[in-house]
């Protein structure tokens, strides 16, 4: 069983939640799929044993065999090529900004003169090992770079079938979070009961029904803000999992980079309901 | 000689458009006769790499010299590699643009003058 935690905004109490079901629960697997911003290291505080680095595959150019039709340009959405073809009789010349590039494997398919091949480009790594029995695993993506889905699939490629698996995904909407929760057998969504944390939670709704993945939400610091978020869950009839209220002893662990089910053993049983609910939902 | 100004309109009264990959208008001008062809730009709009779109465009219309505003690294590489000098700092209209390129009062640079992406709307505005 594989469960994504995910939010459509930052800062909701997102790792909170997944690195406490996680501890609460047996046989786990935890990916931390933020690979911008990997923080649940800093609560599980596991044990690395290996490194792999992350890569993306990027075209490269063999110039002898380039006629400079322009196709690989032209075909690239994201114009990470260019090609200036010869005038006056001076040679043509590409140009490959491999910043720009999305590994997508288009230019090197169609170029007719099998010109392209494609080389790894390193843009982070990843590493695994386990904090008691709990097996982890996070990627973190080099500063500078921008393509994260790469080394997302890299840290999906350790996914452990035979344990309940948990994915951190980063926050928001866009290609990242798809990429981390795509595959899911439930997401669970952490939401706060405030107008713009409401917004974003419509947005995510929006997607995970077009990735058609289950979800239930998760309403963190539910004793602050407003109701409204109660109201929407209950008129799209979606599942609320669990409620967290806001305690000043919660926050004060996390900045200290406890988690809560450590420092307060009594809520373990909450996110072993929490789990329950997830898998009564899914029968 | 050919050379080509970035444009906010289609004619050599227009402003010259400060961005070089998302400006609204390449005007492909003769030196010396005045006479001119004007190119929307279709590139407007990309998510991005927009500079190395414009760049190949212009590549295209055989011209040597690019006259604009301020130009960014992705572009400035492509045009160089298309051996096509930049002069930056252009401002009024195209007609005024093209006389002062004329008298050499543009210096041609050897380096991007802003950084990437910032033809966005919203972003440095
Ligand atoms: S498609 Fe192939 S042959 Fe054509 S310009 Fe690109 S690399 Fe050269
Ligand atoms: S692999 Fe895809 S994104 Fe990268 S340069 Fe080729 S076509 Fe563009």
């Amino acid at each position: 069983m594989i469960i994504s935690v995910a939010s459509g905004k930052g800062g909701t109490g997102k790792t909170t939640v997944a690195v406490n079901l996680a501890l609460s629960l047996n046989n786990v697997q935890f990916l931390d799929c933020d690979v911008e911003e990997p923080n649940a290291h800093i609560f599980l505080k596991p044990q690395i044993k290996k490194q792999n680095k992350a890569f993306i595959p990027v075209p490269e150019i063999d110039e002898s065999k380039c006629n400079y039709c322009g196709k690989c340009a032209k075909v690239c959405v994201y114009n990470a090529i260019a090609v200036l073809p010869g005038q006056d009789g001076k040679k043509g010349s590409n140009l490959i900004f491999a910043h720009l590039c999305h590994g997508c494997g288009a230019c090197s398919a169609l170029c007719p003169q099998g010109a392209i091949k494609e080389v790894n480009r390193e843009i982070g790594i990843v590493e695994s090992g386990n904090c008691g029995k709990i097996e982890f695993v996070h990627g973190k993506l080099n500063i500078g770079e921008a393509m994260s889905p790469p080394v997302i699939r890299q840290v999906k490629e350790h996914i452990n079938s035979n344990k309940t698996v948990i994915i951190d995904a980063p926050p928001g909407t866009s290609c990242p979070v798809v990429a981390s929760v795509k595959g899911s057998d439930f997401c669970v969504l952490v939401t706060e009961p405030t107008p713009f944390g409401l917004n974003d939670l419509i947005l995510a709704v929006e997607v995970l029904g077009k990735l058609k993945i289950p979800f239930g939400v998760v309403i963190n610091r539910s004793d602050l803000g407003n109701n409204k978020t109660e109201g929407y869950c209950k008129q799209e009839n979606i599942l609320v999992l669990m409620r967290i209220p806001f305690k000043k002893e919660i926050a004060m662990a996390y900045s200290k980079g406890e988690p809560m089910v450590k420092v307060f053993p009594e809520y373990k049983k909450d996110f072993v309901t929490l789990y329950k609910r997830i898998i009564e939902k899914k029968r | 000689m050919k050379i080509c100004v970035t444009s906010e309109g289609s004619s050599l009264d227009s402003n010259v458009d400060p961005r070089f990959g998302r400006c609204q208008y390449f005007i492909i001008v003769d030196t010396d006769t005045l006479e001119f062809e004007s190119i929307g730009n279709p590139n407007i709009e990309s998510m991005g790499g927009a500079g190395i779109q414009s760049a190949q465009l212009v590549a295209s219309k055989k011209i040597k010299v690019v006259v604009t505003g301020n130009i960014g690294p992705n572009a400035f590489q492509t045009l160089q590699a298309a051996g096509i000098e930049v002069f930056t700092g252009a401002s009024g209209t195209v007609k005024e643009a093209v006389n002062k390129y004329k008298k050499g009062e543009f210096k041609a640079v050897s380096n991007p003058t802003v950084g990437s992406k910032s033809g966005i709307l919203g972003k440095n505005k």
